[in-house]
C-alpha cells in the first residue's frame, strides 16, 4: 500500500432520493490520522461514514480500507453511532452494551476473555464505577463514553464516531476529546463533528464534506477556509478558539 | 375469597374437570413462550407485527377448515393452517417492515384485515357450523392433550433457541446497525424472531383467541419492565406475570362462568392500567 493510506476513497458517488450527496469524492487518510469531519447539515457527513463501514454502497467509485473491500475490513473498524436512535427504556446494563462490541459470527456466548476486554474498555473511558449501571439511567455524556467503550472492545484499527460531542456539556466533550486524543496514539480516528472550532484544538486534520470532500491539515486552517467550509454561516464559527500552536488569523 | 380458592382447587381436581386441569397445564406452558417472546416484542416495538400475524391466522384457519371440509383434505387440520399462515406473516410482514420504509404500517395494516376477513369469507364458504367466536376470544374447552404436546414442544423450541442465540437477539433489538457491523445476520434473527411469535401465537389461540392474543403478548413485559433492570430479569418477571394472570383469569372464569380469553385480558389489562398509573404518581 502507497504511503501507509489505510482508507482510499475513489470518484464516490452517492445519491438519495435524486439528490446528490457526494460528488466525486476523493479521500485518503493515513495511519494515525485524527480528523473531524465537519460540514453543513445533509452535507454527506454521516454518508461518507456509512460508506466507509460499508452500511450503504456508492452508487459509483470504489472505497478500499486496508486494502480490502469494507465489507471484509469491518472487524477492524470501531463505530460509534449518534445514540439518539437507541431505545432508553431499553433493559440492559453498561456490561451488557459494552459486551456488544465483542460479538463474533464464530461464537454464540461472551468468553471470560471478552468480559475482561470490556472491562478494559469501561476503564479507558473511565466509567468503572457504572458497570453495573442501567444503561438509561446514565447522563448524555456517560452514554456517548460507553458507546465508544463499546466501539473500543473489539480493538480497531480505525475509529469512526457519529457526533461524539453532540448534546453534551463543553466540559463533558472536552474530557471526550482528551479520551480519544489518548487513544490516537494506537488507533486511527474520524469523528462527524457539529462545531469545528472547538473540536480543531485537539485534532490533526478537517475533512470538510459538502457535496465534495476537501482534507485540511488543522495548522492550514485560515478564516477564509472556514468561511469557504460552511458558505459565509460564520454563526456556527467560534473565533475564540486556536486552531493549532501558532493560531490562526482571520483577515 | 378462600372459599372461592377452595371452589376452583376442588374444581381442578375432579375427575370430571379434565378440560379445566388441561386449561391451567396449557397456560402453565404457555406462559414461558408468552413471556420470552413478549419480552422481544415489548422491547422491539413490534406488537402490531405481532397484531397482524394473529389476524392472518384466522385466515389460515378459514383456509384449513375450507381445505378440510370442502375439498376433503382430512389431514389439512385447522392448527396447521394456523401455523403455516402465522409463519408466511410473519415473513411477509417482516420483509415489509425492513424494506417497506414509508408505507410500511399501511401494508401492515392491510395484511391483518385481509388475513382475517379471508378468513371470515373462507368459513363462509365452508359447509357446516363454526363457532367463530371460539377462535376469535378462545375456548379452553376445545383444549385436547395433542395441544399441550404441541405447546410442550414449542417451550422447548423457543427456550433452546433463545439460550443458544440470547446475545444476538439482545443485540439485534438494542442496535441492529452496530449488530451487522459486527457481522451478524440481522435480517435472519429478527425473521427468526418473528417466526417464533408466529407460532406461540397460533398456540395461545385456544385459550385467548385471535383478537386477544396480543394484549397477553404485551401486558406482562410492560409490568415487568416497571422492575426490571436487564433483559433476562425483565423475561423471567414476564413469565412469571404471564402465568399469574393466565391462572388466575381461568379460575376467576370457571367460578364465575365467563369467557377465559376476555377474563384473563381484562384482569391483566386492570392490573396493568393500575401499576401504570402507580409508577406516575411515585415518578411525580
Amino acid at each position: 500500500m502507497l504511503k501507509n493510506y489505510e482508507i482510499i476513497l475513489e470518484n464516490i458517488c452517492f445519491a438519495y432520493k435524486q439528490r446528490n450527496i457526494l460528488e466525486n469524492v476523493n479521500l485518503e487518510i493515513q495511519k494515525g490520522e485524527f480528523a473531524s469531519i465537519v460540514g453543513p447539515n445533509g452535507g454527506g457527513k454521516t454518508t461518507l461514514l456509512k460508506l466507509i463501514l460499508g452500511l450503504i454502497k456508492p452508487d459509483r467509485g470504489k472505497i478500499q480500507i486496508f486494502g480490502k473491500s469494507p465489507d471484509k475490513a469491518r472487524h477492524q473498524i470501531g463505530y460509534m453511532p449518534q445514540y439518539a436512535h437507541l431505545d432508553m427504556n431499553f433493559p440492559a446494563s453498561v456490561m451488557d452494551v459494552v459486551l456488544m462490541g465483542r460479538l463474533e459470527k464464530k461464537s454464540l456466548w461472551f468468553s471470560r476473555k471478552d468480559r475482561k476486554k470490556a472491562v478494559e474498555a469501561i476503564e479507558q473511558v473511565g466509567m468503572t464505577a457504572f458497570t453495573k449501571t442501567g444503561f438509561n439511567e446514565l447522563s448524555g455524556g456517560q452514554k456517548q463514553r460507553i458507546l465508544i467503550a463499546r466501539a473500543l472492545c473489539s480493538n480497531p484499527d480505525i475509529l469512526l464516531l457519529d457526533e461524539p460531542t453532540a448534546n453534551v456539556d463543553h466540559k463533558t466533550e472536552e474530557n471526550l476529546l482528551s479520551i480519544l486524543q489518548n487513544l490516537n496514539d494506537r488507533i486511527t480516528i474520524l469523528l462527524v463533528s457539529h462545531d469545528l472550532g472547538f473540536v480543531s484544538k485537539y485534532v490533526k486534520s478537517v475533512i470538510c464534506v459538502n457535496l465534495d470532500v476537501v482534507i485540511h491539515p488543522t495548522t492550514m486552517l485560515t478564516g477564509e477556509l472556514i468561511k469557504d467550509i460552511y458558505q459565509g454561516d460564520l454563526k456556527m464559527v467560534r473565533h475564540d478558539h486556536r486552531c493549532s500552536d501558532e493560531g490562526h488569523t482571520h483577515d | 375469597m378462600i372459599e372461592l380458592f377452595n371452589s376452583i382447587f376442588t374444581a381442578i381436581f375432579d375427575p370430571d374437570n379434565l378440560f379445566l386441569r388441561y386449561a391451567f397445564i396449557m397456560g402453565g406452558l404457555a406462559s414461558i413462550s408468552f413471556g420470552i417472546i413478549g419480552t422481544f416484542v415489548t422491547i422491539k416495538r413490534i406488537g402490531y407485527l405481532a397484531g397482524a400475524i394473529s389476524h392472518c391466522v384466522f385466515g389460515g384457519i378459514g383456509l384449513a377448515l375450507f381445505l378440510q371440509v370442502k375439498v376433503g383434505l382430512a389431514w389439512f387440520d385447522p392448527i396447521l393452517g394456523a401455523v403455516l399462515a402465522a409463519v408466511i406473516a410473519a415473513v411477509i410482514t417482516g420483509l415489509v417492515s425492513l424494506h417497506a420504509k414509508e408505507r410500511e404500517d399501511t401494508i401492515i395494516g392491510t395484511l391483518w384485515a385481509v388475513g382475517m376477513a379471508s378468513g371470515i369469507l373462507l368459513i363462509d364458504m365452508t359447509p357446516g357450523y363454526f363457532n367463530l367466536a371460539s377462535y376469535l376470544f378462545g375456548d379452553i374447552l376445545l383444549i385436547s392433550s395433542q395441544d399441550l404436546l404441541y405447546v410442550a414442544s414449542l417451550d422447548i423450541l423457543v427456550l433452546g433457541i433463545f439460550i443458544l442465540f440470547f446475545n444476538r437477539f439482545f443485540s439485534v433489538c438494542f442496535d441492529d446497525e452496530f449488530t451487522s457491523l459486527r457481522g451478524i445476520n440481522t435480517t435472519f434473527f429478527y425473521l427468526l424472531l418473528l417466526i417464533l411469535t408466529a407460532l406461540t401465537v397460533v398456540l395461545l389461540v385456544r385459550i385467548v383467541g385471535v383478537v386477544l392474543v396480543i394484549a397477553l403478548l404485551t401486558i406482562p413485559p410492560a409490568i415487568a419492565s416497571f422492575y426490571a433492570k436487564r433483559l433476562w430479569q425483565m423475561m423471567v418477571y414476564s413469565v412469571m406475570i404471564c402465568l399469574f394472570f393466565t391462572w388466575a383469569g381461568l379460575g376467576l372464569s370457571y367460578s364465575l362462568s365467563l369467557s377465559s380469553g376476555p377474563t384473563i385480558i381484562v384482569l391483566s389489562g386492570t392490573v396493568y392500567l393500575i401499576l401504570l398509573v402507580v409508577h406516575r404518581f411515585i415518578k411525580s
